[in-house]
C-alpha cells in the first residue's frame, strides 16, 4: 500500500498503532527508553485504518499491532521486537536514530 | 502368615480386598501373598474344598480324575494347588494394579487439596469484602479450563523435582557434554511447556493466571506478570555461572539490562490497561443504574490482559534462550540446577511459612 510504503521510508523508526493498545504503548515506552524518539502512527485515528491493516498483514506482520519499521524494514510485532532486543540486536538497528531523539 | 478366609472380603471403601495396609506395608503385604507360591493363597471356597475329600471334584482346577483316586493322589493335589496359585497370583496383580490407580487418584487429589488450600489463604489477604469474591475465589472448581491448569500445575511441578535431582546427579557425575546436554534441553523444555499451559489457561480466565494464586505464596510475593521476573532471575544466576570469561560476563550484565527495560515497557504498558479499564467502567453516568455499554466496552480490554500474560512469558523464554545461547553446555546446567532449586526453596518456605504456629489472637 503506497501510503504504508511512504510513511515507512520516510520516518526511520516508526510504530503502527492503536491509540487504545496497551501493547503498543509498551513498545512505545521501550523506545523511548533506549533514547528513540519513534514515530507513531494511530490507524484508529486514520480513515485509512483499515486499508493500512491489511496492507501490514499482506507485507507479513503476522500477529495484531504493533507493528515496527527500522529503516523502511518491518521488524515485526511485540514478540519480535523483544527478542531482537534480549539479543542484542535491537539496539545495533537503533544506532543510527537515536541522535534524533 | 497372614489370615486366610477374612482377608478377601472386598472393601467398602475402596473396593480392594480387606485389609489394605497402608504404603510402606505394601512390601509386606506383597511378600506374604504374591511371592509364596508353595503357600496356596485361599480363597473362601477353596478353602472349603480343602477340607472335603478328595472324590469331590470342585471345578475350580483342571483335570480331576474320579475314578483313578490313588494313583492320581499326589498329582491332583499338585495341579489343584498349582492352579490355585495362579489364580491368586493373578487376583493379586488385579488388586495391586487397582491399589496402585487409588493412590495415583488420591495423590492427584491432595494436591489439588493443597492448591485450594493455599488459595484459601490467599483469598483473605486480596479479597476481603470484595462483591464478587465467589468469581476468583471458585473459578478452580467452577472452571474446566483452570482446574486442568491446576492439575497439570501439580504433576509440572512434581516433574521438575525429579529433574531437577537428575541434572544434580548428572552434574556431579562423569558423564559428557553430549549427554548433559540432554539434561539441559529436558530442564529447559519443561520450562517452555509450563508456558504454553499458562498460555492455555489464560484464555480460560487470565485473572485467576494474574492473580497467581496458584503459586506458593513466595513464588507469588516475587512474581511479576503471572510469574518470575526475568532480569530477578539473571541475578540470582550469575553467581553459579561462574567461572565466566570478561565478555561472557559482560553479554550477560548486557542481556540482564535488556530484561530490566522490557519489563520496565510491559509493565508501563499494563499501568495504562489499567488506566484504561478503570476510565471505561466508570464512564458515563455513574449511579443511573444502566451500565450495559461500559462493561461491554471493559471486555475487550480485559482480553489485552492475555496478551500482556503471553508477552511476559515470552520474555521470560527469551531470556532462558539467551542464557543457554551465551554459555556452554556445563554453565546452562549449573544455572537451570541453581534456578530450579531456587523455586524449590520458595516453594519450601511458603510451606513452612502456612504451617507455622500461629501466635495468640
Amino acid at each position: 500500500m503506497e501510503k504504508v510504503r511512504k510513511l515507512t521510508s520516510e520516518k526511520g523508526v516508526m510504530i503502527f498503532s492503536k491509540s487504545t493498545c496497551c501493547l503498543c504503548y509498551a513498545v512505545h515506552m521501550l523506545f523511548q527508553e533506549l533514547r528513540i524518539k519513534p514515530y507513531v502512527h494511530e490507524i484508529d485515528h486514520d480513515p485509512d485504518g483499515k486499508e493500512i491493516e491489511k496492507a501490514l498483514s499482506r507485507m507479513g506482520c503476522s500477529g495484531p499491532l504493533p507493528a515496527v519499521f527500522i529503516g523502511g524494514e518491518l521488524v515485526g510485532s511485540t514478540n519480535e521486537v523483544m527478542s531482537l532486543h534480549l539479543s542484542g540486536s535491537l539496539v545495533q538497528l537503533l544506532k543510527p536514530y537515536q541522535n534524533l531523539s | 502368615m497372614n489370615s486366610t478366609s477374612t482377608q478377601f472380603v472386598p472393601s467398602r471403601r475402596m473396593g480392594l480386598c480387606e485389609p489394605m495396609p497402608q504404603v510402606g506395608m505394601w512390601n509386606d503385604y506383597k511378600e506374604n501373598n504374591c511371592m509364596h507360591t508353595s503357600q496356596p493363597v485361599i480363597l473362601e471356597v477353596d478353602s472349603r474344598f480343602d477340607n472335603q475329600s478328595e472324590d469331590t471334584s470342585h471345578g475350580t482346577v483342571g483335570p480331576s480324575n474320579k475314578y483313578d483316586q490313588e494313583e492320581n493322589k499326589p498329582v491332583d493335589k499338585v495341579m489343584r494347588r498349582l492352579a490355585q496359585n495362579r489364580e491368586a497370583a493373578r487376583k493379586c496383580r488385579l488388586r495391586k494394579k487397582a491399589y496402585v490407580q487409588q493412590l495415583e487418584n488420591s495423590k492427584l487429589r491432595l494436591m489439588q487439596l493443597e492448591q485450594e488450600l493455599e488459595r484459601a489463604r490467599h483469598q483473605g489477604s486480596y479479597i476481603g469484602g470484595g462483591l464478587d469474591t465467589g468469581q476468583l475465589g471458585y473459578s478452580g472448581t467452577t472452571n474446566p479450563g483452570i482446574a486442568t491448569f491446576e492439575m497439570e500445575y501439580g504433576h509440572w511441578v512434581e516433574e521438575q523435582n525429579k529433574k531437577i535431582a537428575d541434572l544434580r546427579n548428572a552434574l556431579y557425575s562423569d558423564i559428557g557434554d553430549v549427554e548433559l546436554g540432554i539434561f539441559v534441553d529436558g530442564g529447559m523444555r519443561h520450562y517452555f511447556d509450563l508456558f504454553a499451559m499458562k498460555a492455555t489457561a489464560a484464555r480460560a480466565d487470565v485473572f485467576y493466571l494474574m492473580s497467581g494464586t496458584w503459586k506458593t505464596s513466595a513464588e507469588h510475593f516475587l512474581s511479576w506478570i503471572g510469574g518470575f521476573r526475568p532480569s530477578e532471575l539473571l541475578k540470582v544466576l550469575m553467581p553459579h555461572l561462574e567461572p565466566l570469561t570478561e565478555q561472557r560476563r559482560l553479554e550477560l550484565s548486557n542481556l540482564r539490562q535488556s530484561c530490566q527495560q522490557a519489563e520496565d515497557a510491559l509493565s508501563q504498558g499494563l499501568e495504562k490497561l489499567h488506566q484504561i479499564l478503570s476510565e471505561t467502567v466508570a464512564d458515563g453516568q455513574l449511579g443511573e443504574g444502566n451500565y450495559l455499554p461500559q462493561i461491554s466496552a471493559a471486555m475487550e480490554k480485559l482480553e489485552a490482559m492475555v496478551r500482556f500474560v503471553g508477552q511476559a512469558d515470552h520474555l521470560r523464554q527469551e531470556t532462558l534462550l539467551q542464557i543457554s545461547r551465551n554459555l556452554t553446555t556445563r554453565q546452562t546446567a549449573r544455572g537451570l540446577l541453581a534456578l530450579g532449586e531456587y523455586f524449590q526453596r520458595l516453594r519450601a518456605l511458603s510451606s513452612l511459612w502456612a504451617s507455622r504456629p500461629r501466635g495468640s489472637a
